[in-house]
């Protein structure tokens, strides 16, 4: 009885790999600090500015509403055209992509062409398009094919490599080409999943085209990178609450397919 | 007779479904061709495309090794630590954000959609616009980028942290409740330990988004790699430039590797 009453015992024992973790966490947070030179007063500061800020950026400006209104529309361009392009090559190179419908020889290049597009971020993309084709549209909408397909055709891949497989061997089983087989037995099971990763994409293709402009590839981004490289802080936000709301509304559209589907 | 009631014919959809999925394909096909007729595109610039491509990989090679010591290591091992830095400082932002979000934990709906708000609104602006943002607060330099990263994020861990939350298995919570536990202490014992393992795995997922999203930055003047991969275009010098692109590459290549070697050992 002694032995138990006694005895303090803690049923929740302190870890000593979770107390490390929190040791190496905040030494490797003085390290980077003082390695990167910041220092409280900059930081402060900076927050100090931040009134001035957004004084400047209120109210927005929408007197310019023809450059705005062409920047839209241009950005909309780029972000339906590449998710078009984008989403009917993602179609080919997902099913090439498939281990289980196509051999080893012709799957490992795909995936790594795949691997090759995802890990470039959209803007360096951008950057060598824009050196190819020039400033514009056009290095916008190939830079956004290229991101698609980065990540349409790894995940509708993945959803073929799901499928059930015997609805593939009912239709062969009657002889039908390897054509009929992919329309008539794969198709119809992933075809749900793909429009849904098809209208995120859509989603995804709209934020990017308005950040490629940034580096000249078209769109709302070179209207944006001017007017902060001029100091219009109004017009500035009144570009952002445009790009907002052209998401919320892109977001609102894909649901409303997602739900038809 | 009720014979003209039944179908003659077998249809998957209904006609309202029909009509809808066709009005979808009506609206994608207007859309293309509005698109497609009024986009300001140079054929001529798209032929000779491969060319250009072909000139700017002679630029290229040989890569320029030389660089790589004197400028490019300092700024990779900058980047690095934008990205990890700007993923510690979402979490003081992400994690009570995702408590207010989580409709178990906080049974109040305003407060709710307060959060939600804040977790859709840092997330529809792209990491290159915050970081504009912040230059014009912080000026030109690695606080920016530390920030843009920081903000941009909160967003995602928000939100999934939040899912996780609000899938816990909620026996243990009442059984500490039952015992009279302070909010805290239910906090900590109870939720903490079974959103744990997804904890570690979005944190270290959005720590290989921004390892990527770290390297451009420096484009618009927020430190990093991006600045060095910005001059070295300014100035032509194409050599340099694949030698960055090639080591953005590896450094990606390993934080992917890295983070999903973490994520093996803690799950």
């Amino acid at each position: 009885m002694d032995g138990i009453t006694n005895q303090k015992l803690n049923p929740f024992k302190p870890s000593l790999v979770n107390r490390l973790l929190w040791v190496v966490i905040i030494a490797y947070i003085f390290y980077s600090i003082s390695s990167l030179g910041l220092t409280v007063e900059r930081i402060l500061l900076g927050f100090g500015e931040s009134e001035r800020l957004l004084s400047r950026m209120f109210p927005p400006n929408f007197s310019r509403v023809s450059l705005l209104v062409s920047g839209v529309a241009e950005s909309l361009q780029i972000a339906i055209i590449s998710s078009f392009f984008g989403i009917i090559i993602s179609l080919f190179i997902g099913l090439l992509a498939a281990r289980n419908m196509m051999p080893l020889i012709i799957t490992a290049p795909i995936r790594a062409f795949i691997a090759l597009c995802r890990s470039f971020h959209p803007v360096i993309i951008a950057i060598i398009f824009v050196k190819a084709v020039g400033f514009g549209a056009l290095a916008g909408i190939l830079t956004l094919i290229v991101a698609s397909i980065g990540f349409i055709a790894k995940l509708f891949a993945e959803a073929i490599e799901e499928i059930s497989f015997n609805p593939v061997e009912a239709i062969k089983a009657t002889g039908a080409s390897f054509f009929s087989v992919i329309i008539y037995a794969v198709m119809p099971q992933v075809f749900t999943r793909f429009i849904g990763f098809a209208s995120y994409q859509l989603d995804s293709n709209l934020r990017n085209s308005t950040m490629v402009g940034i580096v000249g590839a078209g769109g709302l981004g070179g209207t944006l990178f001017s007017a902060f490289q001029r100091f219009d802080y109004d017009f500035v936000a009144a570009i952002l609450l445009t790009i907002i709301a052209i998401i919320l509304v892109g977001e609102m559209l894909s649901n409303i397919v997602r739900r038809i589907f | 007779m009720t014979t003209s009631s039944i179908d003659l014919e077998w249809k998957r959809f209904t006609l309202k479904e029909r009509l809808s999925r066709f009005s979808v394909y009506l609206i994608i096909v207007m859309s293309l061709l509005w698109s497609w007729q009024s986009v300001e595109v140079i054929y001529e610039f798209l032929y000779d495309a491969p060319e250009q491509l072909v000139d700017m990989f002679e630029r290229m090679t040989p890569l320029d090794y030389a660089s790589y010591p004197t400028t490019i290591h300092d700024a990779l091992i900058e980047t690095l630590h934008i990205a990890t830095l700007g993923t510690l400082i979402t979490l003081i932002f992400a994690v009570p954000l995702a408590l207010l979000n989580a409709p178990n934990i906080t049974p109040n709906k305003a407060l709710n959609w307060i959060a939600q708000f804040f977790l859709v609104s840092t997330r529809s602006i792209n990491s290159l616009v915050w970081a504009l943002l912040f230059i014009a607060l912080f000026g030109p330099g690695v606080i920016a980028g530390i920030m843009a990263i920081a903000i941009r994020s909160i967003g995602f861990v928000g939100k999934l942290l939040s899912e996780a939350l609000a899938e816990v298995n909620m026996g243990t919570i009442e059984a500490l409740k039952a015992t009279g536990a302070p909010w805290g202490s239910i906090l900590v014992k109870g939720y903490w330990p079974q959103v744990m393992p997804a904890f570690y795995s979005i944190v270290l997922f959005r720590w290989d988004i921004n390892v990527r999203e770290s390297a451009v930055l420096g484009l618009v003047g927020a430190g990093g790699i991006g600045v060095v991969l910005n001059d070295a275009q300014n100035l032509f010098q194409w050599p340099k430039v694949a030698m960055v692109l090639v080591s953005i590459f590896a450094v990606v290549i390993v934080a992917e590797i890295v983070a999903i070697q973490i994520r093996k050992r803690l799950i």
